[in-house]
């Protein structure tokens, strides 16, 4: 019998409010510990919360990229239990009210075809603070600056059946938040990060397996290993005759591998109540359509504006429409250039490659869209070719200026002149008798490809200035006419 | 000038016949000779309280004096005072010097108050009596052998043994009247979302409701106008306009509609307490007023309600006495569980753990729907039982407690009738409308409060109706023997 994997996930994402949830102290990461918890986020007797609106109105906006039902009124609620840095003792969640209702996205799979993933909810929660270990020895610290940053908690259905589409799903919520611009997406920092519940079942069985719950996992390979790891560990447990317990499991990325972090036996009672220092928060139809009226194009939109306008691939078109930054860049390039495939092709390639290779946003990178637009331009009018622009977008990511800036001096402008090229066919014909020989004693419908090798040289002798269709014509010319003499 | 009413004193001030300094100086004096019987103080701020007597005796020679300026008042030891300790009437917080003010304590401060010190309260204002306090239990100056009732039994001691002409008080059951009652003192408990809540140490935030004390109406209506108004860092604080309580007071009684509810005048009333209730609505019918009998249906289901609704909040509420960040932290944990279970074990007192557990249980899984959320219908019902009843008369009137002040030690032995001590007050914070105990007469000596309850931000009548009472009586002059 064949096996099937069936997940769900939960990602948190934290939104991009200037303050926290429920006071007004910054969100800014990196400060010195505690410099910015204010009294509401160390709870100190007395302090009570105020909820920040802004969240309130991220939280919409992904309901209706999601295009989910809105939660009219919301309600809050403690979801209480102890640990050293949650400091009121219970975390402000929605369980019983959230802000966003049942909606779904679709993802594209390998195969090209696209599968819907249904989003149970979505809910505002504010995330704790968090306990350092490592830098006092025998004692546990708390840095509260995190404390009361605002979350929304997006909530799968177990719609997924393989680690592929679960990555697939969290890259598509993770490209709406950002297009959205409600959340900064970075994994590294936490701002954006996983829980796969994770269980088996035989194929075409109804019910579910046991599931586990992997906590907190923040990068796409790691949630794509972590699944995969989990995903046969499971299945192995299985036909080794053993049983799936239910359990919260923690990734280790360094041996790759999942462990037992606490069993549903030890799992706290939450003990959920509505808040009673908050009041429901109640949103009109005029609120939520005024929101609308502010979204965005959304990926799903503009991988088939791309498509259409541009005539991109599926494939070029989903990768250059998953990300606002990179589609705007793409596009302006694009635009420049007049030509979309070939901005697509150096947007993906040779751009992408440096982007990774430096690990840079590509908000920063060095050479802009408008630099490459230009560089673009240059192939198209010939004056380089393909291979030496490689050579000048170097030069332009190492800041040496624009690309007409780095043809001129460097001297990289193609070779045009005809004569000077025909020295050069006629030099290479001379200095290579056999391959000469061997093309003219070939059949003629071998000695397309045998031209290559003397187009390489002729490129080499020219230091790659030469035009290559110039060159090819001359070869062309000049070998057909000896192998016909 | 000690026995004079803050309407009084500030009149006194206006004048010139004593300064803020003079009469601050001589509370704190008697603070000191007598409060060693009463107890009603958990700190005295001397300096503090003489250097904001300096600074409004200043600000009344530069001509810059508000109606509160440079009078001297207490606030109970519930709201976070800025530089002091705020205990809470608890071990837990016997070491937090608060660094940050309550929203009344800055409303006080801007008006020109001075605070002579944090009053004794029962432990997280849970308590009908004052004896869960970790300070010992503050006593009723009309017979020391008795509560001065709770939990701001402190504020209430104070007032009623002349050490402080008002002071701040909280009422989440009848923390207010109860003791004001129990006193012989004015208190009122405002309509939820009046007085802001922030800075004020949380026991159960849906009922909580800070409020004046003082010895008359007019001094109560004097203390509401400074306490009263929205505060953007009290998220169910009402947005709605202040009106000047004071206005109102002399307004005349003619044509107000009294509701006497039948389950207020049951057999099980201490019958002196009663016929001093009787007598007093006599004499509001001899103002102008009319009575007619009314019935709020569901008032026996209050105290059971009130016991889900109120623990299960207040076991939230206290999960931040974690011994982490401030406040009492047992010696050597050994590890994190320790650490919460011994820190949370010996900072709180009994009254305290029984209704965090009582609150816990409450809200477990499997249970929730049987008690929280029952509770919850049941509270729906009393509030509509009180909405009913309010439109068709303008005030309640009855007993605030069934039972004058007992003596120490009697109910501690048995929660359930200490629970019952409450059984008038606690409906009304269920339903959230303001309601005022007025001194009205005595049994065996001791002092009979009569409640007057009346609908949503209806404090300008309560405080008129009991002034009109108070202008027609001289119970609120009565003071025990010094």
């Amino acid at each position: 019998m064949e096996w099937e994997a069936v997940i769900g996930l939960e990602i948190h994402a934290q939104l991009a409010t200037k303050s926290k949830i429920f006071s007004g102290a910054s969100t800014a990461f990196g400060a010195e510990p505690n410099t910015q918890a204010c009294a509401v986020d160390l709870a100190l007797p007395g302090t009570l919360p105020v909820f920040n609106a802004e969240a309130l109105r991220m939280a919409v906006l992904f309901g209706l990229a999601i295009d989910a039902e809105i939660g009219y009124t919301s309600v809050f609620d403690r979801k209480n239990y102890f640990y050293p840095d949650l400091p009121k003792g219970y975390q402000t969640s929605q369980l019983f009210h959230p802000i966003v209702g049942t909606g779904h996205v679709d993802i594209e799979l390998e195969d090209g075809t696209t599968k819907r993933v249904g989003v149970t909810r979505a809910h505002l929660e504010e995330d704790a603070g968090k306990s350092l270990h490592e830098e006092f020895p025998s004692m546990t610290g708390i840095d509260l600056n995190r404390a009361g940053t605002p979350l929304l908690e997006i909530v799968s259905e177990p719609d997924m059946r393989s680690a592929e589409e679960a990555v697939a799903y969290v890259k598509k919520i993770h490209s709406i938040v950002t297009n959205l611009g409600i959340c900064d997406g970075n994994m590294s920092q936490g701002s954006f990060r996983c829980d796969c519940n994770v269980s088996v079942r035989y194929k075409g069985e109804e019910k579910f397996g046991n599931r586990t719950e992997t906590k907190n996992i923040n990068s796409f390979r790691f949630i794509e290993k972590a699944i995969k790891g989990e995903i046969e560990r499971q299945i192995d447990l299985l036909e080794d005759g053993g049983t799936i317990t239910q359990e919260t499991r923690l990734y280790d990325a360094n041996k790759d591998e999942t462990r037992s972090m606490r069993s549903k036996e030890e799992a706290n009672d939450y003990r959920y109540f509505p808040c009673p220092d908050l009041l429901p928060i109640v949103i009109d139809d005029e609120y939520v359509e005024k929101l609308r009226s502010t979204l965005p194009e959304l990926p799903d939109a503009r991988k088939a504006r791309f498509i259409e306008q541009y005539q991109l691939s599926e494939y070029d078109a989903m990768v250059l429409s998953a990300y606002r930054d990179l589609s705007h860049y793409f596009e302006t390039t694009a635009n420049i250039a007049a030509d979309a495939k070939l901005a697509a092709n150096w947007v993906m390639g040779e751009l992408s490659k440096h982007l990774n290779q430096n690990d840079t946003e590509i908000t920063a990178s060095p050479v802009s869209a408008e630099m490459l637009g230009g560089l673009l331009l240059r192939i198209k009018d010939n004056t380089i070719t393909g291979k030496i622009a490689k050579q000048v977008f170097e030069a332009m990511w190492a800041g040496e200026g624009s690309a007409d800036e780095v043809i001129e001096a460097k001297g990289l402008k193609q070779v045009t002149d005809t004569g000077a090229i025909e020295a050069m066919v006629d030099e290479v014909i001379a200095a290579n008798k056999p391959q000469v020989d061997q093309y003219v004693s070939a059949e003629p419908d071998k000695r397309g490809k045998m031209i290559g090798f003397f187009m390489g040289k002729v490129m080499q002798a020219s230091q790659g200035k030469a035009n290559p269709g110039q060159v090819q014509g001359l070869l062309k010319q000049k070998l057909d006419a000896l192998a016909n003499s | 000038m000690l026995d004079k009413t803050l309407a009084e004193l500030a009149q006194g001030l206006a004048a010139g016949e004593f300064s803020s300094t003079e009469l601050t100086q001589s509370y704190l004096d008697r603070i000191k000779a007598e409060d060693g019987a009463l107890n009603s103080f958990i700190t005295v701020t001397e300096e503090q309280a003489l250097s904001q007597a300096q600074a409004a005796d200043q600000r009344r020679a530069a001509g810059d004096a508000g109606p509160f300026t440079g009078l001297p008042i207490a606030h109970k030891d519930i709201f976070c005072t800025e530089g002091v300790r705020t205990s809470c009437g608890s071990r837990m917080l016997d070491n937090f010097i608060s660094p940050y003010n309550a929203t009344v304590i800055e409303n006080f401060n801007r008006a020109g108050a001075v605070s002579l010190g944090k009053t004794n309260m029962d432990e997280f204002a849970m308590g009908s009596s004052n004896e869960s306090s970790f300070y010992g239990p503050a006593r009723n100056p009309w017979n020391t052998e008795c509560v001065p009732g709770g939990s701001s039994g402190g504020s209430a001691a104070a007032i009623a043994g002349g050490l402080v002409p008002g002071a701040t008080g909280t009422d989440t059951g009848g923390s207010i009247r109860q003791p004001a009652a129990l006193c012989g003192i004015t208190g009122l408990k405002p309509t939820y979302g009046r007085v802001s809540r922030y800075g004020m140490i949380a026991y159960a935030s849906s009922l909580d409701q800070g409020g004046p004390m003082a010895r008359t109406a007019e001094d109560t209506a004097i203390m509401l106008n400074v306490m009263a108004g929205f505060d953007p860092k009290d998220s169910t604080s009402i947005d709605k306009a202040v009106p000047d309580y004071t206005l109102t007071l002399n307004d005349s009684l003619k044509g107000l509609k009294i509701g006497l509810p039948k389950e207020y005048f049951s057999d099980e009333i201490d019958p002196q307490i009663t016929a001093q209730v009787q007598a007093a609505i006599k004499e509001f019918e001899a103002l102008g007023a009319t009575v007619k009998e009314v019935s709020l249906p569901n008032s026996h289901l209050a105290i059971p309600a009130y016991y889900i609704i109120a623990p299960a909040e207040a076991s939230s509420n206290l999960s931040r006495f974690d011994g982490v960040r401030y406040g009492y932290r047992c010696n050597d944990p050994v590890d994190l569980e320790d650490m919460y279970k011994r820190s949370r074990g010996e900072g709180f007192g009994e009254e305290v753990k029984r209704r965090i557990m009582v609150g816990t249980y409450a809200l477990s899984e499997g249970f929730y729907d049987a008690y929280y959320k029952k509770a919850l219908q049941i509270r729906r019902l009393i509030q509509q039982d009180f909405v009913n009843v309010l439109t068709e008369v303008d005030i309640i009137m009855g007993p605030t407690t069934p039972h004058p002040a007992f003596k120490l030690g009697e109910k501690t032995s048995d929660p359930v009738a200490m629970y019952m001590e409450d059984i008038f007050t606690i409906s009304l914070n269920l339903a959230g409308m303001p309601g005022m105990s007025i001194p009205c007469g005595f049994a065996n000596g001791l002092p009979v409060g009569l409640q007057l309850i009346g609908n949503y931000f209806a404090e300008q009548r309560l405080l008129n109706a009991a002034h009109q009472f108070q202008q027609a009586t001289e119970w609120h002059r009565q003071t025990p023997a010094r």
